[in-house]
């Protein structure tokens, strides 16, 4: 049990993010539409259902926390209370501690702990001051009280205490459920079963109710019961049977003796007498009663039977097919890693299903090669999908970044955000976080003015942050663009001299100058800031987008805004490559990233005087030699290929032997050994199996610049 | 043949709570989003009680027990409705749609199972 309870907390965890997170959301869409019924609703059931829940897994802290949220928020919704900053910020307040509270892995977080105290005083003030201090029953007292009670329908509170257990006592129940219980759910044989598992137990059930056959009621109940019970639990127990139908039925319970001699032939007769004074049963009934005890079995049959034809009766109500499908499941991610793995491996042999159907000259076996292709490419294409989720997720939770931070550096901003819809692959996603929060910060930070600033600059007073995502081809584009006062060009120049990141003398583009915004160490803000500049910060944006394969765009104008672009590819897992030959090695290149392919002539490489410069329609272009770079032996052929790719903004030349063709290309990491080897992004398994190694271009161009240029300063 | 038991509700580690907790006790347990769902999954193998939470989107669980009731097919199974209120309006509408019982949140897997035995004969 103990097992499970872990288990369902982690599913309590997971579960309870969402939940915070679909609150503030809807909080934050209610802060700025208060009318809005509909989320009022939602906001409402995401607290009420985080409090059912986190009750039950044994966080009370968090439960007496949303019982607090909840009182409150039950008062907007009945329209006594307005949704005000104050409250969204005791409440932001509350969702941070449950936050902090489901982050203790230990579960140190389940009892009362004294900053969510803290908090509810806070509440509790916050409800006073507004003039509505309705005094309630705190939920944690309602909780503890639950759980002191054995079983936790309330009734067994009701009178407890009367009756010492332990010694046993004699009651007669009277049963009478009333005759439509049956459409209520109720079946009595089960509660009376409990209640003869009480103790000693002596079931008389009435029949003489039951009419004729022609006038029987297949669905009603015509049955009533005495019970004779020696027990000694108590009368709690056996409220408790009967706790649900009480209200359907005439129920009588008293206690006969408390000797618990009702054994004896004495008592015996001493109950038939009761029983006959009562008029409850029959003095021929009672003697054969006390004869033979198969007569309380034969009611129970009758009941029995009326059960049978309940069964029936469902049996021919079965008619209505299924219409209606399950929207959506959810499944652990581990598997959706599984699945995705194991389409890579299918690829991978289905290309050297290909390769070998090819050369096997047997139309038979092409045939199925072909069409074993065609189920490979949509089975990857679909399994792809299945990994997208929009981009909207996270989007959401910037919302509460940028709230947060505008109250913190007084600042007025108004967050746009647009295309959430997009998807991109959930691993993408997640590593897109930090990297968006810290440009978010930055955009904040530095480039949003204060209001006044703003105002004196003929700007609206409240800054403009825009966060948009948008496919284009086989990537998605997200920019980040604010109106604030834009990047200084003068100033980065000067700072990024001051830290040795370029010459005094440097000849750079505008473009060049932003890009220093991401370079290691640097930072613009002349003081440190709690938000940003610490002098860590875009880098490592830089750094996460490159582990992305992706690119980072910077374009700004002094006094009217600054616009990030990121712009990331789909998917991680499998892309589209060309495969390149050089010498017996093979390597891959990201098929986004290749413009065109040229012809080297031995001719055109004297003609370049040696120098690696190629002349493509009107336009030189420098070109690396794989063949050297790597080191390769063996003499190139007479015609070499140039696979021009652009990289930045740079058209930058491959030279390889052989250029194959296209190739689907999975993704597999060469392990701990290269981690540290930035030049390959990878490898992957060909069709026959050899293995081809994915260049990463923008570092080997980077790294055959520096090269060149340390060659450079050496000969001066 | 296990009785099989419908859990309804909208949060997840309630329905594998409950899950877990009947399963353990021998019963065939179906879970079920909300009450639209339910009794879309009701329409395949029979369903011999439902649990059900009241505070769901689509469709509520007093909702889907009036549903429930008036279905052919199902008027006469159990129907647990599961509260955190301890007042008892919710309770009472719960009841007057047809419920058979009802189970006070926070509740122990002994206290569900003895629950369970207590209305599933």
């Amino acid at each position: 049990m103990n097992e499970e309870l872990n288990r369902g907390r982690e599913v309590f965890r997971e579960e309870a993010y969402e939940l915070l997170a679909e609150l503030e959301n809807s909080l934050l869409e209610l802060e700025m539409a208060p009318d809005n019924k509909d989320m009022m609703e939602r906001a409402f059931r995401a607290m009420h259902t985080l409090k059912g829940s986190s009750s039950m897994f044994g966080f009370d802290a968090i439960a007496n926390l949303t019982h607090e949220a909840e009182t409150v928020y039950d008062l907007v919704r009945k329209g006594k209370m307005k949704v005000a900053k104050e409250l969204m910020d005791l409440t932001f307040r509350i969702t941070d501690q449950i936050r902090t509270i489901l982050g203790k892995k230990d579960d140190s977080g389940l009892k009362d702990n004294s900053a969510a105290d803290d908090i509810i005083r806070s509440f509790q003030a916050f409800l006073s001051n507004a003039g509505l201090g309705v005094s309630h029953p705190s939920a944690g007292s309602e909780i503890q009280a639950k759980r002191e009670s054995p079983i936790s329908l309330e009734c067994s509170q009701k009178d407890s205490g009367s009756e010492v257990s332990g010694s046993k006592v004699t009651y007669r129940i009277h049963f009478r459920p009333y005759q439509d219980i049956f459409l209520k759910g109720f079946n009595p044989l089960p509660m009376l079963n409990e209640i003869s598992k009480l103790g000693r137990c002596t079931l008389i059930a009435h029949a003489d109710s039951i009419p004729d056959l022609e006038h029987i009621d297949p669905e009603m109940c015509y049955t009533c019961w005495d019970v004779i019970l020696t027990t000694s639990e108590g009368i709690n127990p056996i409220k408790d049977a009967f706790i649900f139908i009480e209200d359907n039925c005439e129920l009588n319970i008293t206690s006969l003796d408390k000797s618990g001699s009702f054994d004896s032939e004495e008592a015996h007769k001493q109950l038939r007498n009761i029983i006959l004074e009562k008029g409850d049963l029959t003095e021929d009934i009672a003697k054969d009663l006390i004869a033979k005890r198969q007569i309380i079995n034969t009611p129970k049959s009758a009941v029995k039977e009326i059960h049978l034809t309940d069964n029936t009766q469902q049996e021919t109500g079965s008619t209505k097919g299924n219409q209606l499908e399950v929207s959506s499941i959810r499944v652990a991610a581990h598997k959706l890693d599984k699945l995705v793995n194991l389409v890579g491996e299918l690829v991978t042999v289905q290309a050297r299903l290909s390769q070998s159907a090819t050369f096997s000259d047997n139309p038979e076996m092409l045939l199925i090669a072909e069409e074993i292709e065609r189920l490979t490419d949509e089975l990857r294409d679909s399994t792809m999908n299945i990994r997208l989720v929009p981009i909207g997720t996270i989007f959401n939770r910037f919302r509460r970044l940028v709230r947060d931070l505008s109250n913190e550096l007084g600042k007025e901003v108004e967050f746009i955000t647009e295309g959430s819809d997009t998807e991109l692959d959930k691993n993408v996603i997640e590593k897109l976080n930090d990297p968006l929060i810290h440009i978010i910060r930055n955009s904040i930070d530095h480039g949003i003015e204060p209001p006044d600033i703003r105002m004196n600059n003929a700007k609206q007073r409240a800054g403009m942050l825009h966060l948009a995502a948008e496919y284009s081809g086989a990537s998605v584009l997200i920019r980040i663009r604010d109106d604030g006062a834009g990047l200084d060009l003068q100033k980065i120049r000067r700072d990024a001299v001051e830290n040795g990141l370029i010459k005094e003398e440097s000849q750079l583009t505008e473009r060049d100058i932003f890009s220093i915004i991401f370079s290691p160490g640097f930072s613009t803000s002349e003081e440190v800031t709690k938000v940003s500049g610490r002098g860590v910060g875009l880098d490592i944006v830089k750094r996460s987008i490159d582990a992305l394969r992706g690119t980072v765009d910077i374009d700004s104008k002094r006094g009217t805004g600054t616009t990030i672009t990121l712009k990331i590819p789909l998917t991680l897992a499998i892309i589209e490559g060309l495969l390149l030959k050089v010498g017996n090695n093979q390597y891959i290149v990201p098929l986004s990233a290749v413009e065109e392919c040229i012809e080297l002539r031995r001719g055109d490489m004297t003609n370049a005087y040696e120098r690696h410069m190629i002349q493509v329609r009107g336009k030189i272009i420098p070109y690396i030699r794989l063949r050297e770079f790597f080191y390769t032996d063996g003499n190139p052929p007479d015609i070499e290929q140039i696979v021009i790719t652009e990289v930045n903004g740079k058209r930058i030349g491959l030279a390889v032997d052989h250029v194959i063709g296209e190739h689907q290309t999975v993704i597999k990491s060469l392990g701990r050994f290269y981690r540290d080897i930035d030049l390959v992004s990878g490898a992957t398994i060909l069709g026959d199996g050899k293995v081809a190694i994915i260049l990463n271009i923008p570092k080997i161009i980077e790294y055959t610049e520096s090269e060149e240029m340390n060659r450079f300063a050496g000969h001066v | 043949m296990n009785k099989k038991i419908l859990t309804v509700d909208d949060s997840a580690s309630m329905r594998q709570m409950i899950n877990f907790t009947l399963t353990a006790a021998g019963y065939d347990v179906t879970e079920a989003v909300d009450g639209m769902d339910a009794l879309t999954k009701m329409n395949g193998d029979p369903v011999h009680m439902i649990i059900a939470d009241i505070n769901m989107p689509n469709m509520d669980g007093i909702e889907l027990t009036r549903k429930v009731r008036s279905h052919a097919r199902y008027k006469f199974i159990p129907i647990i409705i599961l509260t955190t209120e301890s007042q008892g309006t919710l309770k009472q509408e719960g009841k007057a749609a047809g419920a058979t019982g009802w189970i006070v949140k926070p509740f122990s897997p002994d206290q569900l199972v003895s629950v369970v035995k207590k209305v599933l004969s």
